[in-house]
């Protein structure tokens, strides 16, 4: 009995050791990545360091600017692209698609989210870069490579469609029978009764699913870096090239221990990615728990 | 009347169309892989690494990467499921009516889930530089456990909560030790394990921005730890910015082998999820 009692707790105390060091990594990571960025930061302040634009490493110039509007508009052309997409795709699985074709689509969502980034990359350079530069950027400009913001913004929405379509869809579900029965018996269409009652009740959710969306393709890096031209200039149309912050990483790796301060300079940038990306993360989050809360009482 | 009619079908059209794109967008990108990957696609390019010349299109294949990554992904989701089963059975079993704690423990793996890989990649290249570990297969296994741990932890959790309370009641009630009633559940939940195993590595053996930094690149198999390891993903990148047409022409092949590897996995999962629910009571 002692034995079985022995056992029992030695375990539990190893169980809680596990869980609070694989819970510690959010705090480790961010201590880690701060740690190794403080020599930049003793030289230039975090002012400097995301508002000039010069990035010569040679000669000790960081300026994050670009990087930071390359992601931006990045990450802004997908939102713009996925969102009312998926809107649309879960309004229709959850309220109109007959059981039969809902089983048919859920699978394709879940095969999509299934694949992995550097397939979207190729995907992008054998079929979004050609279409922008052959067929969609001659009306608008003289002259693109295809190789631009637009086709990272492409690349990302389609990567985002199953994590924002099955949020929505989640969060569309929880909303109570009784309220559309409500609006419909008071002789509203189905699609009255989704602009006023549905959708307004589902905001909250909606604002969570876009704002996990939005962590989601701040941190992309492959497939972006891929197809994004990675220039280090701010973007002015959607046909430029850009630079995200994580395409800035991966690229320069390399040489990053051979040059004095940009290895700190690296680092910094996924901490900065690090710090953006957990802040939004905690806001949907804590959104879409109150939302389940609101639900179960 | 007419025109609130109209309005519902104009925007029903709508749906039907973010649908088609939505769920088209799959057939697209594999239908592209597959065109392009499949004329490239040879016996060698499975069998054999890569031979002298490789990279200017001359003979050999991806087999380094192919093993690579299977070691790798591997790697990481054996060690990810020592980590996270524990930690899925302490989140469940005892911490009994401490139910904000478990949330917010809860909430913090469903944050570490959303951290990019590249974070994870950059802070995996901190641990080895902090250890004095090279570019290895050990480097590559450690940044894609910590890639997998928050998948593996959610996902686990679900499934343990879908173990009716009465059975654990019931262990209870026959004087079993939590640990006991933990092994009762372990039992209950074996496909669930085999589902998160599956998410775990299709999500390892797919991804590159971890592993960048810290498994390195090598022509040959690993043999130990602490050699170098290609890495199937790594190898298609590597070969789509080469110049030469040939060697991209085996890029989209590798991407077809890395496609097909993943599409095998993720129906798995689909077919053991839908096979698990059919037990629940």
């Amino acid at each position: 009995m002692n034995i079985r009692l022995l056992k029992d707790k030695l375990l539990s105390k190893l169980m809680l050791v596990l869980t609070l060091a694989s819970v510690s990594l959010l705090l480790v990571i961010g201590i880690g990545l701060y740690y190794k960025s403080i020599p930049i930061l003793q030289k230039l302040s975090w002012g400097t360091l995301l508002t000039t634009s010069v990035w010569k490493p040679l000669k000790g110039l960081f300026g994050f600017f670009p990087f930071i509007m390359g992601t931006l508009w990045v990450t802004g052309i997908a939102i713009i692209i996925a969102l009312p997409l998926c809107l649309l795709t879960a309004l229709y699985i959850v309220e109109y698609a007959p059981a039969r074709i809902k089983r048919i689509l859920t699978p394709f969502v879940n095969l999509l989210s299934g694949i992995p980034p550097v397939i979207f990359g190729v995907w992008g350079v054998l079929f979004i870069i050609p279409l922008i530069q052959d067929h969609i950027a001659p009306h608008f400009v003289e002259f693109s490579t295809g190789y631009s913001v637009l086709a990272g913004g492409i690349v990302l929405a389609v990567m985002i469609f199953p994590l924002i379509v099955s949020i929505i869809s989640e969060v569309l579900r929880t909303i109570p029978q009784e309220l559309k029965d409500a609006s419909l018996s008071l002789g509203a269409t189905k699609w009255e009764t989704i602009k006023k009652v549905v959708l307004r009740k589902a905001l909250p959710g909606i604002v969570a699913a876009t704002v996990l969306a939005i962590s989601r393709a701040f941190g992309e890096t492959i497939a972006v870096l891929m197809v994004c031209g990675n220039n280090a200039a701010v973007p002015h149309s959607v046909f430029d090239p850009g630079y995200p912050l994580p395409a800035l990483i991966a690229n320069n790796y390399g040489e990053m221990l051979s040059i004095p301060m940009y290895d700190s300079a690296l680092m910094f940038a996924a901490l900065l990615l690090f710090i953006i990306i957990l802040l939004f993360n905690i806001i949907s989050r804590v959104i879409l728990a109150r939302l389940e809360r609101k639900l179960a009482a | 009347m007419r025109r609130r009619k109209l309005e519902e079908l104009f925007f029903k059209l709508l749906m039907v169309l973010a649908t088609i794109i939505v769920a088209g967008s799959f057939f697209l990108i594999v239908g592209t892989i597959f065109y392009k990957g499949v004329p490239y696609m040879n016996l060698d390019m499975i069998t054999k690494t890569p031979g002298g010349g490789f990279y200017i299109g001359k003979e050999g294949g991806v087999l380094n990467a192919i093993v690579g990554s299977l070691y790798v992904a591997g790697g990481a989701t054996i060690l990810g499921l020592l980590i996270s089963i524990p930690v899925a059975l302490y989140i469940n079993m005892y911490m009994d009516g401490k139910r904000f704690l478990s949330n917010t423990l809860r909430m913090a793996f469903d944050v570490l889930f959303g951290i990019p890989s590249i974070v994870y990649g950059a802070f995996g290249f901190l641990i080895m530089i902090y250890f004095g570990i090279r570019a290895s297969l050990l480097g590559g296994i450690i940044a894609v456990t910590l890639l997998v741990i928050p998948i593996l932890v959610r996902t686990l959790d679900e499934v343990i909560r879908t173990v009716p309370l009465e059975l654990r009641d019931a262990a209870l009630s026959l004087g079993s030790t939590r640990w006991e009633m933990a092994k009762v559940v372990l039992r209950q939940i074996r496909p669930g394990i085999f589902t998160a195993i599956l998410l775990a590595f299709g999500r390892g053996i797919g991804d590159v921005a971890s592993v960048l930094f810290t498994a390195g690149f090598s022509d040959n198999v690993p043999t130990s730890l602490h050699e170098p390891a290609a890495t199937l993903p790594l190898a298609i990148f590597f070969q789509l910015g080469s110049p030469v047409e040939e060697v991209q022409g085996r890029g989209y092949a590798s991407a077809l082998i890395l496609t097909i590897i993943v599409l095998i996995i993720t129906v798995l999962s689909d077919i053991l999820i839908k096979k698990y629910s059919k037990h629940k009571i």
